[in-house]
C-alpha cells in the first residue's frame, strides 16, 4: 500500500475547476514533485493534502486513513511554506522547537530532537538567532528543520527555493536530494521549475489545467513526453506539424507541412494519415554550415540564421528554413578560440537522426 | 569627473533634519519642557497669601524656597491613597479596555477588507460628538429614573437586595473611562494585528497548534507593541483624568486629578497642586518605563 494515495480528488472555486479528478499513489522515501505553469492546481493540491483546504470530491488517504475532515493540527504531515513564514518573535531553536511544544514533548526530549534538527540542516551554530538575524538560505534551513524534527509521515514543499538566487538555489537543490536520503521522510515538492523537479525528484506529476498530464521518471518525462503540453512545459523543445504518411517497420514517414518529408522511431502503431507533431529537442538537432557532408538516414533541412540565444556553454539558435517555418538548434560553444559557431545570417544545415524525434499523436 | 562635494551634501540634509524636526521640537518645548519647568519650580516655592504664590526672594534678596508641599504631601496618608486608588481605576481601565477591543480588533482585522474601514469608522464616530455631551449621555443611562438603574433595581429587588445608585459612584466612573478610552486601545491594536502574516497562523496549525495555542503563542506575542501602544494611551490620560470623575463619580469616585484641579482652582494652594502633578507624571512615567522593559523582547533559546 502506498504511503500517500490520492484518489479522484477534485476541487473548485465557483466556475473554475482548480483540481479536476487526480489520483495519484506516493510511495514512502519517495521524492516526488507536482510540476506545472502557475496556476495548473499543484498548490491547491499541496493545501488539500496538508488540509487547509478540502476537496469537493474524491478522497485523501495517508498511511492508510482517510484524512477528510481531519484539521491540519492533526494530521502527520509538515509544510515548508514559500514564504518561510518562520515565527517572528521566536529564535532559530524556539521555531525549530514549536511542533515539539505544541506535542507537549518533555523538555530533555525536546532540546535533543532541536538540536539534531538544527544539525541536519547545519544550523546548530545559529540557534540563538532571531529570523531577522538570518539570510535567506538560512531561513529556508530553519522552515525545513522546523518541518523535519517531529519526523511526519510526509513534508509537504511548496516552491520552497523560489526566493534564493540562482547559486544558492542550485547548493540547496544539492542539500535537498540528501537531507531527503538522510531523514527518509517522502516528501512531496511543487515547483514551477522544471529544470529543478528533473533535478530532484524520483518522479514527476506534470500538471496542467487541474489535471495530470504525465507522472513519470524524470528521465522518461524529458525524453518520451506523452503530449504537446508535457514537451513543450519540459526543456526546450521544437514542436513541429506532422502527419503520418506511411510506415515502414518501426520508422515512420512524416510530412510536415512547410517543411516537407522526416522520418520518426515509433513503438506504438498510428494509423496512416494521423496527425499529431514531432517534437525534437534542440540539442538533438545539429547545426553546420551549408554544404556540410549528409548523413545517410537522418534528416537534413536548409536554412538562415535568424537569431540566437548565447547561454554561455551552448548557444541556441533560432534558424528559418526556406519555407518559412522555423527550427531550434543547440550547440556547445566548446570550440578553442571562438565563442560561436555562427553569425545571424548565416546559411546553415540542421539534420537530426531519425529516432531523435518523438511523435506525439494527437 | 562629476563634481560632487560632500560636506554640501551632509550641510544640506542637516539643515533638512532642523526643518522638518525643528517646529515640533520648539512646540514641545514651549509647551511641554517649560512648563514642566515652571511646575517643579512652583514646587517648591511657598504659596501666596491670597493663593497662588509667594514672591519668589524676599525683599532682602533671600530665596524663598521649601520642601514644605512635598513633606505635606508624604505626611498625609490620604493623598497616598487617593494615587492608589486612582492607579487602580486607571489599571481596571486600561485592563477592561484592553479585554473589549482586542476581540474587537481581531474582527475588525479578520473581516473583509471592504469593511474595515466602515467598522473603523463606528468605532471612532462617537467621538464626533463633544465629550461633555458623551458623558451627559451617560449621567442619564445611569439616572435613577432610567431604565437601566430600574432594571438592575429589579433584579436585586428579586434577591431581597437593598437598590443601588448607579450614578455617582466607581461603578459610573469605571464605566464612563472604559467608554471614553476604548478606541484609544482600538485603534492601535488593530493597526497590529491587522499587519500580521495569515501564514504564520498557518505554519502554526500545520505544526500541529489548536486555536487556543495559536493565539497564546503567535498572535498575541505578535501583537505585544499594539498592546503597550493602547495601554499607555488608556492608562495615562486615564490615571489622570478629573473631568469624568468630576461628572459621574459623587464623592466615592473622586479621583487624584480631582485633587489637582482642587488645588489650583478652588483651595489655590499651587505649590502643593505642583507636588500634585509632578508625582503624578513621575508614577505614569515610571510605571509605563516598567511595563516597556517588561515587554522588550528576550532572547529563548526553547
Amino acid at each position: 500500500m502506498a504511503l500517500l494515495d490520492i484518489l479522484n480528488v477534485t476541487r473548485r472555486f465557483g466556475s473554475m475547476t482548480a483540481v479536476d479528478g487526480v489520483s495519484l499513489s506516493i510511495e514512502a522515501g519517495e521524492f516526488f514533485t507536482l510540476l506545472g505553469p502557475s496556476g495548473c492546481g499543484k498548490t491547491t493540491l499541496l493545501r488539500m493534502i496538508a488540509g487547509f483546504d478540502a476537496p469537493d470530491g474524491g478522497r485523501i488517504v495517508l498511511e492508510g486513513k482517510d484524512l477528510t475532515g481531519v484539521a491540519p493540527e492533526q494530521r502527520n504531515v509538515r509544510t515548508v511554506f514559500q514564504s518561510y513564514a518562520l515565527f517572528p518573535h521566536m529564535t532559530v531553536a524556539a521555531n525549530v522547537a514549536f511542533a515539539l511544544k505544541m506535542a507537549k514533548t518533555p523538555a530533555a526530549a525536546l532540546a535533543a530532537k532541536v538540536d539534531e534538527a538544527l544539525r541536519d540542516v547545519q544550523l546548530d551554530a545559529l540557534a540563538a538567532r532571531f529570523p531577522h538575524e538570518l539570510s535567506g538560505g538560512q531561513k529556508q534551513r530553519v522552515a525545513i528543520a522546523r518541518a523535519l524534527v517531529t519526523h511526519p509521515a510526509l513534508m509537504l514543499l511548496d516552491e520552497p527555493l523560489a526566493a534564493l538566487d540562482a547559486k544558492l538555489r542550485e547548493q540547496m537543490q544539492l542539500e535537498l536530494i540528501n537531507l531527503q536520503k538522510e531523514v527518509g521522510i517522502t516528501f512531496v515538492y511543487v515547483t514551477h521549475d522544471q529544470s529543478e523537479a528533473l533535478a530532484l525528484s524520483h518522479r514527476i506529476a506534470v500538471m496542467n489545467k487541474g489535471r495530470i498530464e504525465q507522472l513519470d521518471q524524470p528521465s522518461k518525462i524529458y525524453s518520451f513526453p506523452k503530449n504537446r503540453f508535457v514537451a513543450d512545459f519540459i526543456g526546450q523543445c521544437n514542436i513541429l506539424e506532422a502527419q503520418v504518411k506511411q510506415r515502414d517497420g518501426d520508422v515512420v514517414e512524416l510530412d510536415l507541412p512547410g517543411i516537407g518529408p522526416a522520418r520518426a522511431l515509433l513503438d506504438a502503431a498510428p494509423p496512416s494519415g494521423a496527425r499529431g507533431a514531432l517534437a525534437l529537442r534542440p540539442e538533438k538537432v545539429a547545426i553546420n554550415p551549408s554544404g556540410y557532408a549528409k548523413t545517410d538516414g537522418d534528416n537534413h533541412l536548409s536554412g538562415t540564421v535568424t537569431d540566437f540565444l548565447y547561454l554561455g556553454d551552448v548557444t541556441i539558435y533560432r534558424v528559418a528554413l526556406a519555407s518559412g517555418r522555423q527550427i531550434q538548434a543547440m550547440r556547445a560553444n566548446s570550440a578553442s578560440g571562438r565563442a560561436r559557431f555562427f553569425e545571424v545570417g548565416d546559411a546553415v544545415d540542421v539534420a537530426w537522426q531519425v529516432d531523435a524525434g518523438h511523435f506525439l499523436v494527437d | 569627473m562629476p563634481a560632487i562635494s560632500w560636506s554640501t551634501d551632509v550641510a544640506t540634509a542637516t539643515r533638512g533634519k532642523w526643518l522638518v524636526g525643528g517646529p515640533p521640537l520648539a512646540y514641545l518645548i514651549v509647551f511641554f519642557a517649560v512648563p514642566c519647568l515652571l511646575m517643579l519650580v512652583a514646587s517648591v516655592r511657598a504659596p501666596g497669601e491670597f493663593g497662588g504664590l509667594a514672591p519668589l526672594a524676599s525683599d532682602s534678596g533671600e530665596l524663598n524656597l521649601t520642601l514644605g508641599s512635598y513633606g505635606r504631601f508624604f505626611a498625609s496618608p490620604i493623598y497616598l491613597q487617593l494615587f492608589a486608588k486612582s492607579l487602580w481605576y486607571a489599571l481596571l481601565t486600561t485592563a477592561l479596555c484592553l479585554a473589549i477591543a482586542y476581540p474587537l480588533s481581531m474582527l475588525i482585522a479578520a473581516s473583509n477588507r471592504k469593511y474595515r474601514d466602515l467598522l473603523l469608522l463606528l468605532v471612532i464616530l462617537p467621538f464626533w460628538s463633544n465629550f461633555l455631551i458623551r458623558v451627559y449621555a451617560w449621567m442619564i443611562i445611569f439616572g435613577p429614573d432610567w431604565a437601566l438603574a430600574k432594571a438592575v433595581n429589579g433584579a436585586l429587588g428579586l434577591f431581597a437586595i437593598e437598590p443601588v445608585t448607579l450614578m455617582f459612584s466607581p461603578f459610573a466612573v469605571i464605566v464612563v473611562l472604559v467608554y471614553v478610552h476604548l478606541p484609544f486601545m482600538v485603534l492601535p491594536l488593530y493597526a497590529n494585528l491587522e499587519k500580521h502574516d495569515p501564514a504564520l497562523l498557518d505554519a502554526a496549525q500545520d505544526l500541529g497548534a489548536r486555536p487556543w495555542q495559536r493565539f497564546w503563542h503567535v498572535t498575541w506575542p505578535l501583537s505585544l507593541p499594539g498592546v503597550f501602544a493602547g495601554a499607555a494611551l488608556v492608562f495615562i490620560p486615564a490615571f489622570g483624568i478629573f473631568a469624568v470623575p468630576d461628572l459621574v463619580g459623587g464623592t466615592d469616585g473622586i479621583m487624584i486629578g480631582n485633587v489637582v484641579k482642587q488645588q489650583f482652582l478652588e483651595t489655590r494652594d499651587w505649590p502643593f497642586g505642583s507636588v500634585l502633578s509632578i508625582v503624578l507624571t513621575v508614577a505614569a512615567l515610571g510605571i509605563t518605563a516598567l511595563a516597556a522593559l517588561a515587554a522588550r523582547p528576550r532572547r529563548r533559546t526553547a
